[in-house]
């Protein structure tokens, strides 16, 4: 099993680089921005954390892990999509 | 539920893929946004969840994530990021440690990914949350800060932290204070790491807490065994890696000598007596007559436009000069601002079309040709002695050559040297005029002169 995980990880590792070395300098700032909220992608591991019933404690560590994982996800999207969108009218030339 | 992650997954590489152009980068972002949402989704259909607290937390988040994202400035970018990539980071670093909480028998591959993922998630928060203060200077300096013993300290600080995850693997079942202390010392080693990096460093300091929150939640996707979390964590991880790469490049230096070595605390006093001349300068006033008549002019922008919060009256000067046929374009140097692609946001934000932004490579070569350089609140990026001065700390790094232009204008406060403390030879070349005082009011008075005739 836990080869099988290695294996996904190196692979998309290497699928990220081939992708992130093909977008322009000019969009970094919203490269990194989005990244950073596909990194809130822990947001479905805290999911099951405050989700399964298993003590308090298990829950509140997994209530905070919600709520910063969403910050993360819904403010990076955002901003992100603010970013780009003055990008994108500027096409009145 | 496994498809809806397997398209989950797709949709994160479909959205980067989409982010390779300005056209579609929107659109991609969306994608990337729907796909978080399958993810969401999949993972609240699986069953067995009480749904109380996780809507509690998801409302909370997307409310402070939203009021965030609308109302900071784009100046604020960098900080915006910083402390994004530590709310990732605090997120897996708690996942990981509630895993633990509930299932201390776990197989030991579980237990070396739970506390990988305490120790990235705890370094990348507080490395954030001090970077995040660095640069919007809230509590302490943006200066580097070093302090005698400091690699030792280091040293002892990540010797602690493996010798501490040997004995949590070990023994995990009566491990915990063992993790809670892996925990305490992921939290100091953050801090320590990001303290004796300063301001200008900072980009490549975000790039590699990007980098960190990814592989953070990669590493929850080891202890949870799910596939789609270590598929997107990674991206981030290669994303963060590969920006830090370009940054170091950018600068000419080593990511070691960026992380270790607290460029710019002790430089400056080495080369302030080579200065020769003195440095002309002139009013605004007098600028304009130049401008006015130049037939090109190419902007260089940096950290103190985002400073002046200059952007939107560079834009109004462009305009001018646009109208007065001269032609206008803007040079963008791979680390000017606080994290990558910052100076071309800040520029977006001021409605400059982005085909008059032209990266570093290319516009070094059209120098010679351009009447007037125009450098705002840059410095660093156009010093040209990184490739005259074989003695100079930055000797080597890739520069915008606005000394190869007719003339050069440098907007700036006063002969205070750069954040690297480093002297700057182009202040005193024959070409080279400054003028001094805060960027704004002088572009400002610029565009009244224009308005005026």
């Amino acid at each position: 099993m836990i080869s099988v995980l290695v294996f996904i990880f190196i692979i998309s590792a290497f699928l990220g680089f081939e992708l992130i070395s093909k977008v322009p300098s000019q969009l970094h700032t919203p490269l990194m921005s989005g990244s950073n909220a596909i990194s809130g992608i822990t947001i479905v591991g805290a999911i099951v954390a405050a989700g399964v019933a298993h003590g308090e404690f298990a829950t509140a560590l997994g209530f905070l892990a919600v709520i910063f994982a969403m910050i993360n996800v819904v403010g990076g999207y955002l901003v992100t999509d603010r970013m780009l969108a003055m990008f994108r009218h500027k096409k009145k030339k | 539920m496994e498809w809806l992650y397997i398209i989950a997954a797709v949709l994160f590489v479909l959205g980067l893929k989409m982010l390779s152009s300005p056209d579609s980068a929107r659109r991609g972002n969306v994608v990337s946004a729907v796909g978080m949402l399958l993810a969401m989704v999949a993972t609240l259909l699986k069953g067995g969840i009480s749904f109380t607290w996780i809507a509690a937390g998801i409302v909370i988040g997307s409310v402070i994530g939203a009021l965030w994202a609308y109302r900071v400035k784009m100046t604020q970018m960098p900080e915006m990021v910083a402390i994004f990539n530590g709310f990732g980071g605090l997120a897996s670093m708690l996942v990981g440690w509630a895993e633990y909480h509930m299932h201390r028998d776990a197989p030991t591959s579980t237990i070396v990914s739970i506390y990988l993922t305490v120790l990235i998630g705890g370094v990348t928060f507080t490395g954030s949350v001090l970077a995040f203060a660095k640069l919007a200077e809230i509590g302490v300096s943006g200066k580097p800060f070093m302090f005698r013993g400091q690699h030792i300290v280091n040293g002892l600080l990540l010797a602690g932290a493996v010798l501490f995850g040997v004995i949590f693997t070990l023994a995990p079942e009566s491990s915990y204070a063992i993790l809670i202390l892996g925990v305490v010392l992921a939290l100091v080693i953050g801090v320590f790491a990001v303290l004796p990096i300063g301001g200008a460093d900072m980009p490549v300091v975000i790039c590699l807490l990007n980098s960190y929150s990814g592989l953070a939640a990669a590493a929850a996707g080891f202890v949870l065994a799910n596939n789609m979390l270590i598929v997107a964590g990674s991206l981030v991880g290669a994303s963060g890696i590969i920006l830090t790469e370009i940054m170091c490049k950018a600068m000419n230096r080593s990511l070691a000598n960026v992380l270790f070595s607290g460029f710019g605390a002790a430089a400056g006093t080495l080369s302030r007596a080579r200065a020769k001349g003195e440095a002309k300068s002139i009013s605004p006033h007098d600028a304009y007559f130049a401008l006015e008549a130049a037939r090109s002019i190419v902007f260089v922008p940096g950290y103190g436009m985002a400073v002046a919060q200059a952007q939107h009256v560079v834009k109004e000067l462009a305009d001018h000069l646009e109208a007065n046929s001269t032609e206008v374009k803007y040079a963008i140097h791979p680390v000017a601002g606080r994290m990558p692609g910052h100076m071309n946001v800040l520029l977006a934000e001021a409605d400059v079309p982005y085909d008059q932004l032209v990266e570093m490579n290319a516009i070094n070569p059209l120098m010679p040709t351009i009447d007037v350089a125009l450098v705002i609140g840059a410095n660093d990026v156009v010093n040209p002695a990184a490739r005259e001065d074989k003695s100079s700390p930055i000797y080597g790094m890739p520069i915008i050559n606005v000394d190869h232009a007719h003339t050069v204008f440098v907007l700036k406060r006063s002969m205070a040297s750069g954040f690297a403390g480093i002297e700057n030879p182009l202040f005193f070349k024959d070409n080279a005029t400054m003028i001094f005082g805060d960027a704004k009011k002088t572009l400002q008075e610029i565009v009244s002169e224009f308005k005026a005739a």
